[in-house]
């Protein structure tokens, strides 16, 4: 085997080797210290209830995985046609930017209970709060990438006769998909904040309920095993996300290949 | 139209670089579609002319910048513009790869016969390339002096240190002096 590609190796086990140090770290210093598990249980509590409650928690990670994802969806599609439109225009961007800014200034926990009063508690109003919560950064990343086309490259196309929406098509949108990509990481994560975020205020479903609950029963290793399977669901996504980025947008990173 | 740093797409290929005007001027965007592998054929051709020879599956920041500029002329060149705007196009470059372009600038030009303004602040590139050389007065840029190059083509590296060469470079000099005075 070769340096680079041991070292290579070496880096790949690195984050689960850390991983499971700092949960045995965690295991001994809670029995160590005696700390009551109501307080923080130790892994291997989490683990068990995991096991014990996997039906449950399977079952309510579906329908948390079920509205996030469509409320990404939701804020990819929106994001991208917004953030196209602020980016090629300067007139709709001095005109919507402003807005967005405004929107997303808006805790968007105060407006789940408005969700709740249009549309009752369940799915509707997670799917919504996903959406509110990873939408603002697509469109401001869409838009940067559009907006900041090199001007040279414009005028090589104007030269060639290019209409303004051949601009857009051949340079614009290319341009943006290392923007868009790095904003579907950021987005998400945030969808899975927003879904469970609003599971745990208005809903009879999903990982946010299954949290509220437990921390009410006191089932704090409950508590713990649900938040680490949205933690594990978002890292997963996360890591799809990146995937389709080094598909998608390879040339970005030359320096990371050269 | 070609500028100082290549504007090629870094998420295109050079070949689909060179051959973006394809996807934009008419009439070749109308045929772009049944006459595919005659257009790929063309753009790799000119490649290989500027002695770019297999490297069109290459993305354009895997190219050394006097690479950039070969592909940067060829597609500014493939759609046989009837006029080719160059805004000191080599000047980005170090002496030895600027002097080879010229060389290959004019091999272009001796096949294909565009007309072509190029602006430049090099004296010799001008004297190389050009049949007219304009020298232009600082702002407001007024055309102050036209001085046509007779010297035969094709002209080589070493005619630009011939004395006919070198005498025109030194009244462009002269004009030069006299306007920044």
């Amino acid at each position: 085997m070769s340096a680079a590609s041991t070292k290579r190796l070496r880096q790949a086990i690195m984050p689960w080797l850390i991983t499971v140090v700092l949960l045995i770290l965690w295991e001994v210093l809670t029995r160590a210290s005696g700390i009551s598990p109501l307080i923080l249980p130790p892994p291997s509590a989490i683990g068990q209830a995991m096991l014990r409650y996997h039906e449950v928690l399977s079952q309510n990670a579906l329908q948390t995985l079920f509205t996030t994802i469509i409320g990404f969806g939701l804020a990819l599609a929106t994001g991208i046609l917004i953030g196209l439109a602020i980016g090629a225009s300067s007139e709709i961007y001095s005109g919507v930017y402003p807005l967005l800014v405004a929107f997303n200034a808006v805790p968007k926990v105060a407006l789940v209970p408005l969700f709740v009063l249009w549309c009752g508690i369940g799915s509707i109003p997670a799917v919504l709060t996903a959406f509110m919560l990873s939408f603002f950064p697509i469109v401001v990343n869409v838009a940067t990438g559009i907006a900041t086309i090199e001007p040279e490259m414009e005028d090589v196309m104007r030269s060639l006769g290019a209409r303004r929406d051949e601009i857009l098509v051949k340079v614009g949108i290319p341009r943006a998909m290392p923007y868009l990509f790095a904003s579907l990481k950021v987005s998400i994560t945030l969808a899975f904040v927003g879904s469970v975020i609003s599971e745990t205020v208005a809903s009879n479903d999903g990982i946010g309920f299954v949290l509220m609950g437990a921390a009410a029963r006191f089932e704090v290793s409950l508590v713990f095993a649900g938040i680490v399977i949205v933690a594990v669901m978002a890292v997963v996504a996360y890591a799809i996300c990146e995937f389709l980025e080094a598909r998608m947008a390879h040339w970005a990173f030359r320096a990371r290949t050269q | 139209m070609a500028f100082q740093n290549s504007t090629l797409m870094p998420w295109r290929t050079t070949l689909a670089n060179v051959m973006l005007p394809f996807e934009i001027v008419q009439p070749f965007k109308r045929e772009r579609r049944q006459r595919r592998a005659e257009y790929t054929a063309r753009a790799e051709r000119l490649l290989d002319s500027v002695g770019l020879s297999g490297l069109g599956r290459k993305y354009p920041w895997e190219l050394s910048g006097g690479m950039q500029q070969r592909a940067n002329l060829c597609r500014a060149l493939i759609h046989e513009p009837q006029l080719l705007m160059l805004d000191e196009p080599f000047a980005a470059l170090d002496a030895f790869t600027r002097e080879e372009l010229w060389g290959v600038m004019q091999d272009l030009w001796m096949r294909q016969r565009f007309s072509a303004v190029l602006v430049t602040h090099d004296l010799r590139e001008a004297v190389y390339l050009a049949d007219t050389v304009y020298v232009m007065s600082k702002r407001p840029g007024r055309i102050i002096h036209e001085r046509p190059v007779p010297l035969p083509r094709p002209r080589t590296l070493a005619g630009s240190f011939e004395p006919q060469f070198v005498d025109i470079v030194h009244e462009l000099r002269d004009k030069i002096s006299e306007a920044r005075a």
